[in-house]
């Protein structure tokens, strides 16, 4: 299902859009650790097609709520149901896209290969039966992120760039319902972060797959962002980009005077502490 | 020199049944290295597996004195350092640190077992440097055994553990059982360990569980492929070590270790002159990414 501006509205409210049950559904979610409270009362549908942005400072539990969709965490209150299941159960559903981190030189394994485990790595046996049906999922997976110019090369010596539209390509075999991305920007260049947004964008139009994406940096999918979800210190909002990143909402949020600065297009934190992730060096990549 | 290369000798020694008991245990237990290498490398679990066949030579040497079945000893010390050094976060500093304390106190102690121990000297070396010229059939037998059992567990295993062990956090993610996992690798490299450990020593045991597929990977980053070459590599040097060693009667432990060595610098040869050197590459040309500084 494509969303157009009139779902993208109809998704900014809490609503759920007309054609299908929320991927992600999380009434009253609460999720502490020792005494201390991440996010409280957290109420989150995200439609099919819908990209959100997860939005915080460091240790403000946006990865924590990957974790609980994954099952990997559960909440301390509340419900959260994925795919229409408990967290956990959907996980076959699920493309996960990490943070970009090289993965080890010694590992023994093509990109074609790491692509491939994304279709069938999670089952048992060597996988000899649907071999045919894994090459043609695993070239059709590696020819959209335009990467077979070096799927059979050893993945530990791929640049990051590289690395990442792989992973990208593997999140993206098992033609998942959601996908789950964990700062998949993070330390890739200017051309690498346009690639992989641009390679989420398009999925989540040609098969309606709900996108979930953390980031510290709103600016590289600020175009494609249909809703913003911005956790800081236990206290969340919910809206469109122009909802939440304004001087007003993220004052309130951080409880002291934030500005929002908008130039050229992009949008720019500028707040009295080193809390504000925004303001931090973001272009590790560059070169 | 002459004796070295006595091919009558040879051919009159491999119609004796105990040389084809040997060389039928060096195949299975070329085959068993040759399929778990690449995972084994591809954990980066060398190390690990060196440290697995001192403690199974320290499990020996306890059963030996207790006047236990060996290989049983054996098997228990490997499979019980196994689990120890998988359960330990590979991705920790102290990994490899950890092993050493643990490797070396337990040497020690089976060091100071054999010292207890006062019967033939040649069981206490067999441990260490190998004594496959001792295994009759029966052993043969139970050493098969073992070995489909590894084998049949990694077949079904094998998917789930190849994504767990290259890529931990996204096999996690699509619900690979990745905790669960790494004990049960555990426990198939320390009956494997174990198992080699009788025919290599447990000095030599990297020989046959790295060297091939260390080679292999040389050659190329296929799984699959990587682990039908290492199966081979194993073979040839497991089977060839022992045949080059009769006619001399020298340790078979020699023979095998020179042969893998050898393997693999002709694999290394081989990938320098095709220009696919693992850490120089076209790729390698291409600006580093650094690494995020948290997490």
């Amino acid at each position: 299902m494509t969303v157009d501006r009139s779902t993208r509205a109809a998704a900014a409210g809490l609503s759920t859009p007309d054609g299908g049950r929320p991927v992600v559904e999380l009434r009253g979610a609460t999720l502490g650790y020792g005494g201390r409270v991440l996010w409280r009362d957290l109420d989150l549908d995200v439609a099919p097609g819908e990209f959100v942005a997860v939005l915080g400072p460091n240790g403000s539990g946006k990865t924590s709520l990957l974790r609980v969709l994954l099952g990997q965490q559960p909440l301390s209150a509340g419900t959260v149901r994925v795919a229409g299941e408990p967290p956990g159960r959907a996980n076959r559903t699920i493309g996960y896209v990490p943070q970009q981190r090289a993965l080890d030189p010694t590992v023994i394994m093509r990109g074609r290969d790491l692509v491939g485990l994304g279709w069938d790595g999670h089952r048992w046996g060597v996988g000899l039966s649907r071999i045919r049906e894994r090459r043609r999922r695993v070239d059709a997976a590696l020819a959209a992120v335009d990467a077979l110019g070096y799927a059979d090369r050893p993945v530990g010596l791929l640049s990051g760039g590289e690395q990442q539209r792989l992973r990208v390509a593997q999140a993206l075999t098992g033609d998942p319902r959601l996908l789950l991305c964990d700062e998949p920007l993070l330390s890739l260049d200017l051309a690498n972060q346009q690639v992989v947004s641009r390679l989420i964008d398009e999925r989540r139009h040609t098969a309606g797959t709900a996108v979930l994406f953390v980031t510290h940096e709103i600016n590289p999918v600020l175009p494609i962002v249909d809703r913003v979800l911005y956790l800081v210190d236990g206290r969340f909002r919910i809206g469109t980009a122009d909802e939440v990143m304004n001087s007003e909402t993220l004052s309130e949020l951080y409880g002291t005077g934030v500005d929002v600065l908008r130039v050229r297009g992009q949008i720019h934190v500028v707040g009295a502490h080193s809390g504000l992730c925004e303001d931090q060096p973001h272009h590790l990549g560059e070169h | 020199m002459d004796k070295l290369f006595d091919w009558d000798l040879t051919l009159r020694l491999l119609q004796y049944d105990f040389v084809q008991a040997a060389l039928l245990a060096a195949a299975v237990l070329g085959l068993l290295a040759g399929v778990l290498g690449p995972l084994i490398v591809s954990r980066n679990m060398a190390f690990a597996v060196h440290g697995t066949a001192e403690l199974s030579f320290t499990g020996g040497a306890a059963a030996l004195v207790a006047g236990l079945n060996v290989g049983f000893g054996a098997i228990v010390g490997a499979v019980l350092a196994a689990l120890v050094f998988g359960l330990l976060s590979r991705r920790t500093a102290d990994h490899d640190s950890v092993i050493a304390v643990v490797l070396s106190f337990g040497l020690g102690l089976g060091v100071l077992l054999l010292w207890f121990y006062k019967g033939r000297a040649t069981n206490k070396f067999g441990l260490l440097v190998g004594q496959i010229v001792g295994v009759d059939f029966t052993s043969v037998l139970l050493l098969s055994v073992c070995a489909v059992l590894v084998l049949g567990v990694l077949a079904v295993l094998y998917r789930p553990l190849l994504f767990a062990s290259v890529d931990p956090e996204v096999a996690g993610a699509r619900g690979v059982p990745v905790r669960l996992l790494t004990p049960v690798f555990a426990v198939l490299v320390g009956v494997a360990t174990a198992l080699a450990v009788q025919v290599v020593g447990a000095l030599l045991v990297l020989a046959l569980m790295i060297t091939p597929a260390a080679a292999a990977c040389r050659l190329t980053a296929s799984p699959v492929r990587a682990t039908m070459l290492a199966v081979l590599f194993a073979e040839v040097a497991a089977v060839g070590g022992i045949v080059l060693s009769l006619a001399p009667g020298a340790p078979i432990s020699s023979f095998v270790t020179t042969i893998s060595f050898v393997i693999y610098m002709g694999c290394w040869v081989l990938a320098r002159s095709r220009g696919r050197t693992r850490g120089v590459s076209r790729a390698a040309a291409a600006p580093a990414v650094p690494q995020p500084a948290h997490r």
